[in-house]
This record gives structure tokens, C-alpha cells and sequence, in this order.
């Protein structure tokens, strides 16, 4: 994937774009916002990660609304020091589609990225999702593992439905917090982990394999074998 | 001297005192004057009326002899006849000739005659009788004049009173607005100087400027405060950070130098990449904390339900307290409105179901209750820990208080500094009270402004926790 990472700070944006490269995709640098705007309107990205404070005169709050003017709807996740849940409004009422705080661990980052690159892939709704041989139906809201049936409690179905729209990514426990309980503070305590680990009982203890993956420093992956 | 605020007051007092004060004497003035003029042309007309009936019931003789004994009978010798022929002869009468200005008939003249070899001033009305005779009717108002001077003295004077009271008046205001603004200045200068503790001396009497005096001191208040809070958490920082801090240090360094093979750096950088996480998390915390009791996040109030707000709480951790064989207990009606920031409220439930989690023994209940009682929604919750003894309750919401017990277990010390600050921030308070055994938790929080918080109660079914809400729907209205 082409991303465009905008960040003035070298050490920061160093270790990016190694890691965003170690991953596999294509990144383009820009140190400050008239050379990132210049480069986002006149390229195509998939993804845009954008740092809010930026010297020369374009800031990124300024940098998004640009390009949203200019009916530019690449995904942008906002990197930013200011962590006010005010500015984290702020930062997605100028059409950020994600926010990050620094600082940040880099599985975050990442996990977080690749979200944003398949939402803006995201083709009509959908009312099955399908992961090897799990099955799930959005409409009867039922779930079944090759021939079983699965029962599952509203929160257990949410949980496994973000986890399988995800399928083959890297998902973080505040990615679930955020997304699946709709809560925007980090618990003291690993109360994601639990239910996590209540869902695999039901997923995949009863069968050979597991779909439910830990991902050792970052987060949780669903993805078949 | 417009720079004077209290001058210009009372430059204004002065001069809406003397307008006010001149138009009363002006209206005084008019009245009496006036009805003395009003009362001399009704005179004047009622005689012309009567001198008019004498002509039509018999002609020039009778209205002569009228005249005439009207003249006699006048005591104040202020009437004036005079009657003329159609060549303009006079007939009758005390002026002696007909005056050149009155030539318009039913029109009230003034003019100045010769009376009894004084001069004097009168005022005439014309009559014009059939038969080319003319009539004049007028009154002597000499003595009118005399009194209107005399009024015009009188008044003049208590207006040059008037005038001074008003400036003893506004004099009086300006002092007592300098009185006032001194008062508000030297304090306002004592604080500005770095002295946080003087406040506006209140006078007691429950007026304006004792609520302005009220407002002030409760800003200087909410001032020190602040100020307060700013220098306990930087020598909270300054204590507590300095060790993480110092432990990712030392164990980098001594990676550094000591470190033998690849994975005993990479293990060691790992750990101090956690420890820096641990200082990250505290910062989020302190800042959190920070921006709630700047009180900037009350912008983003709403109506939040607090019913199903707890009942996703529970969902939550009770998953997590079952894990630690604790049971996870919710009883709370199925609507419970209040106004307040819900991402707020949710950490700061959270962050004391965290608490009872961590610090409760295996086997040991935890209760989540909420209710509206006395116009308050009180949110509790109740744990079977070990509690806090009675020395430690008072500093344990401080940020970085750690009690005894919870010297082992993780944590930063902030969670109840910001369950506070959540509880404040929505003028409520947290209260932790002894459960015998156990501890509870007791947040307090003002209900809706208006009806109170809304509860809307069902049916009673079966199911436990509705039973209760109905018993509490009833203390609520007792």
C-alpha cells in the first residue's frame, strides 16, 4: 500500500517509515505541511498519516480541511501530542478518520493503518462474513463453525463481528475498546482480554484449530489455518 | 476626569437629580401661574355674557346701567368696560377710549393702560353687539403679575437648593462606589502581588455589591485552588515519575554496558520500553485529570441515562471479576437521568470497578448500585477488600496516594484523584465510607436541574433488580 506519512520530527518519522516499510508498504516522507499538501493532492495514497503540529505554516488540521475541500477522501489517521478528548473531536470534525495519541507503540500505529486502507476498500453492506470455515450471518445474527451452531451473548456477537470484518489484521485492544464497547479511556486492568478469551472458549476451543490469534506486543488477530 | 468611573456616576446622578428637579418646579410653575390666567378669562367671559343678556333684554341703556353697577359693586376695582358707537364714540365705560390694538373680537389681549394715572397691564376680549356697538370686557391683573414674580422667586430658589442637594447626593455616591471599588482594587492588588490568600470584605447586608464581593471570593477561591492542584502535581511529577523514569534509565545504561548477547538487550530495552509506557500512561492520567477540573469538558454536557451506561459497565467487568472468582452485583433502575459527560462518568465507574477488582480476595462480592434519593443519583460501589483504614480515607483520592496494601499491586495512584475530579466536575462529590468489611465508594451527583433525574419505573416482573428500583422510585419522592 502507497502511504504518506507527514511528520516534522526525524527521530519519530525515521522510525515510521522503517517499520511501515518492514511491513511491507510503499511511504513517502514529507517534513512539513506545504510540501505534505502538495504531495496529497497531487498523488494518490492510500492512506495518509498526518502529524497535527507542523512548522511552515500549514498545520494539519489546515493540511485535512484542504483536501477535504477539495473533495480528497483518502483515509487520515492524526497523529498528535494533544491528547484532550476536545482536540481528539477537533481532529475528526476536520475529517480525520482516526486519531492516535504520541506517544504511541508502532503495533498500534500499524494495526490501526491497515484498518483504515480496508475501510476505505469497504463495498456495500454486507450480511455474511465468512473466515475459513466461520460463518457468520448479519441478518439472523447467527453464527456457525463448519457444521456447528454457535451460541453467543450481543457483546460476544459484536466482538467476533469486529474481529472478522478485520480478518488477516493486526487489532488492538484499545481498537476493541473503541470499537466494539464505544468507550474512550484506557482501563487500568486487561478486562479486553478476558472476553477475548471467553469468546475463543466458544470459537475455538471446541475444534482443531484456532482462528483467534494473540499477536505478542499489539493485539489480537482472526485469520484461517 | 471621565477616566473616574465613580466621578462620571456621580456626574450623572447630579444631572438626571437636577432635570428630574427642573421639570418638577417647571410643572409647578405652569399649574399656578397658568390657572391664574385661566381664571381671569372666565371672569372675563361670564361678565361679557351677562353685559350681552342685559343688551338683548333692553339695548344700550340697560347694558350702561349694568356697566355701571358692576363698576360699583367691583371692591377690587380691577374691572375694565368700555362700549362704543358705530362711529366709534365712547358710550360708556372706565377707559376713556377705545384701545388701537384690539380690533379682533372673542381674542384675550394684554396690553398696558392708564388707570386712575397709574400704569398697569389688563387683559381685554372684544364683543361686537348688533348695531355697529362694541363692547370691551377686561380685568386689571397688575396683582397677578406681582404674584407670578414672587412664584418665579420662590421657585428659583428652591431650585438653586435642589441643585445643591443633588451634588451633596452624588457626592455621597461616589464615595461609597470608591469605598466599594477600593475594597475590590487592594485585594485584586494583594492577589497580583502573590498573596493568594486576601478576599473582598463582605458587608453583610446581602445587596449587590455583597454578591459581587461573593462572586469575587468564590473566583479567588476556585483561583487558589487551581494553584493549588498545579504545584501538588508538580511535586507529585517531580516524586513519583522520577522513578520510572530512573528505572528505564539505569536498566538502559546497564544494557548498554553490560549486556552480553543480543537478547539480553533486546530484553532489556523491551522492559524499558514498558517502563516508559507505565510514565505515558500516569501523564495521560495527570492530564486527564487536568483538563477535567480546568472544568473545560462541562461544554460537552448532556443528558446521559445513567441505566444502561452501568449495565455496560457490568457487561464489561464482570467478565474480568469472574475471572478473579468475585461476583459482580448491578442493581440499578432501568432509567436514571442526569446531565453530565459520559465518557467521564463511564472512566470514572470504571476506574473504581477497577479498584474493587484489584484489591477484593477470591470468592467476594462486588456491588454496583445506583439511585436517586433527596433530588442526588448516587452511584455506589461496594467491595469486600480489605478496605482503607481510617488514617489513609481522607488522603486516598490525593494523586499519587498509594496505601499500604496497594504498594504490591500495579497502579499509578490516580484512579480515585479522578474519580474526584469527575465527581467535582459535575458539582457532586466521592465519598469512601468503611462497609465493615469491605470498602464503599459513593459517588454524588446532582440530579437533573428542574424535575430532578427522570425514573421511569415498570411493572415490577420477577426480575430482582426492577423490585428494587420501584422501592427506591418511593424514598425518592418521600
Amino acid at each position: 500500500m502507497r502511504i504518506l506519512l507527514v511528520e516534522d520530527d526525524p527521530t519519530v518519522a525515521g522510525f515510521v517509515v522503517k517499520g511501515l516499510r518492514e511491513a511491507g508498504h510503499v511511504v513517502e516522507h514529507a517534513d512539513n505541511g506545504r510540501d505534505g499538501l502538495f504531495m496529497a493532492a497531487s498523488e494518490v495514497f492510500d492512506t495518509i498519516i498526518l502529524d497535527r503540529m507542523l512548522p511552515g505554516g500549514i498545520d494539519g488540521i489546515r493540511l485535512l480541511e484542504t483536501l477535504r475541500s477539495q473533495n480528497n477522501s483518502t483515509p487520515v489517521l492524526l497523529l498528535s501530542a494533544l491528547a484532550q478528548v476536545d482536540e481528539r473531536v477537533a481532529g475528526l470534525k476536520a475529517g480525520g478518520d482516526d486519531y492516535l495519541t504520541k506517544p504511541f507503540a508502532f503495533s498500534e500505529l500499524l494495526a490501526r493503518v491497515e484498518a483504515l486502507t480496508r475501510r476505505g476498500k469497504a463495498e456495500g453492506p454486507q450480511t455474511k462474513l465468512v473466515v475459513g470455515d466461520l460463518e457468520m450471518d448479519l441478518l439472523s445474527r447467527t453464527v456457525r463453525r463448519s457444521t456447528q451452531k454457535i451460541d453467543l451473548q450481543p457483546r460476544e456477537f459484536r466482538l467476533l463481528e469486529y474481529l472478522m470484518r478485520h480478518a488477516g489484521q493486526v487489532v488492538t485492544r484499545t481498537m476493541l475498546l473503541e470499537g466494539v464497547w464505544d468507550y474512550h479511556f484506557d482501563p487500568q486492568t486487561n478486562v479486553i482480554d478476558v472476553h477475548v478469551s471467553r469468546l475463543r472458549q466458544k470459537i475455538d476451543k471446541p475444534f482443531a484449530t484456532s482462528l483467534i490469534h494473540t499477536i505478542r506486543n499489539a493485539g489480537y488477530m482472526l485469520r484461517p489455518e | 476626569m471621565i477616566r473616574s468611573a465613580s466621578l462620571r456616576f456621580a456626574v450623572l446622578f447630579g444631572i438626571v437629580f437636577a432635570l428630574s428637579a427642573m421639570a418638577f418646579v417647571g410643572f409647578l410653575w405652569y399649574s399656578t401661574a397658568g390657572l391664574l390666567d385661566r381664571q381671569v378669562e372666565a371672569a372675563i367671559s361670564a361678565d361679557a355674557q351677562g353685559l350681552v343678556e342685559r343688551w338683548g333684554e333692553g339695548g344700550i341703556p340697560a347694558l350702561l346701567l349694568t356697566i355701571q353697577e358692576r363698576m360699583n359693586e367691583n371692591v377690587d376695582d380691577d374691572a375694565i368696560y368700555e362700549v362704543t358707537d358705530p362711529i366709534g364714540n365712547t358710550v360708556g365705560g372706565n377707559m376713556g377710549r377705545w384701545p388701537q390694538a384690539v380690533n379682533t373680537p372673542g381674542v384675550f389681549y394684554e396690553l398696558m393702560v392708564l388707570r386712575a394715572d397709574t400704569r398697569s397691564l389688563a387683559e381685554v376680549r372684544r364683543y361686537d353687539l348688533p348695531g355697529g356697538f362694541r363692547l370691551l370686557v377686561g380685568r386689571d391683573v397688575r396683582g397677578r403679575v406681582e404674584l407670578r414674580r414672587l412664584l418665579t422667586n420662590a421657585l428659583f430658589s428652591s431650585m438653586l437648593v435642589i441643585t445643591g442637594l443633588g451634588a451633596v447626593g452624588a457626592f455621597i455616591i461616589r464615595n461609597l462606589f470608591r469605598r466599594m471599588v477600593a475594597e475590590i482594587s487592594a485585594t485584586a492588588d494583594a492577589i497580583a502581588g502573590g498573596d493568594l490568600s486576601p478576599r473582598v470584605r463582605r458587608t453583610g447586608r446581602g445587596d449587590e455589591f455583597d454578591r459581587m464581593a461573593e462572586s469575587i471570593n468564590t473566583m479567588l477561591e476556585r483561583i487558589a485552588r487551581l494553584m493549588d492542584g498545579v504545584r501538588q502535581v508538580s511535586n507529585a511529577i517531580a516524586h513519583d515519575l522520577r522513578t520510572p523514569i530512573t528505572r528505564a534509565r539505569a536498566r538502559l545504561e546497564d544494557a548498554a554496558t553490560h549486556a552480553r548477547c543480543e537478547g539480553e538487550l533486546r530484553a532489556a530495552v523491551e522492559r524499558a520500553v514498558s517502563d516508559l509506557d507505565g510514565v505515558t500512561a500516569v501523564f495521560q492520567a495527570l492530564m486527564r485529570i487536568a483538563e477535567i477540573e480546568v472544568g473545560a469538558r462541562r461544554s460537552a454536557f448532556a443528558e446521559v441515562d445513567l441505566g444502561p451506561l452501568l449495565a455496560d459497565l457490568t457487561e464489561l467487568y464482570g467478565a474480568l471479576a469472574e475471572e478473579h472468582g468475585l461476583t459482580l452485583a448491578l442493581k440499578v433502575p432501568d432509567t436514571l437521568t442526569i446531565l453530565g459527560d459520559r465518557d467521564m462518568l463511564q472512566q470514572a465507574v470504571a476506574n473504581l470497578l477497577d479498584n474493587a477488582i484489584k484489591f477484593s480476595p477470591p470468592g467476594g462480592v462486588i456491588r454496583l448500585e445506583a439511585g436517586l434519593a433527596d433530588r442526588h443519583v448516587r452511584v455506589s460501589v461496594t467491595d469486600t477488600g480489605p478496605g482503607i483504614p481510617p488514617a489513609d480515607i481522607a488522603r486516598a483520592t490525593e494523586r499519587f496516594f498509594r496505601g499500604e496494601q496497594a504498594r504490591h499491586t500495579p497502579g499509578s495512584g490516580l484512579g480515585l484523584a479522578l474519580v474526584q475530579a469527575v465527581a467535582s466536575l459535575h458539582e457532586g462529590s466521592l465519598l469512601l465510607t468503611d462497609a465493615a468489611p469491605g470498602l464503599r465508594a459513593t459517588i454524588t451527583l446532582p440530579a437533573m436541574p428542574g424535575g430532578g433525574a427522570t425514573l421511569h419505573m415498570k411493572i415490577p416482573s420477577s426480575a430482582p433488580h426492577q423490585v428494587e428500583s420501584a422501592a427506591m422510585a418511593h424514598a425518592g419522592h418521600r
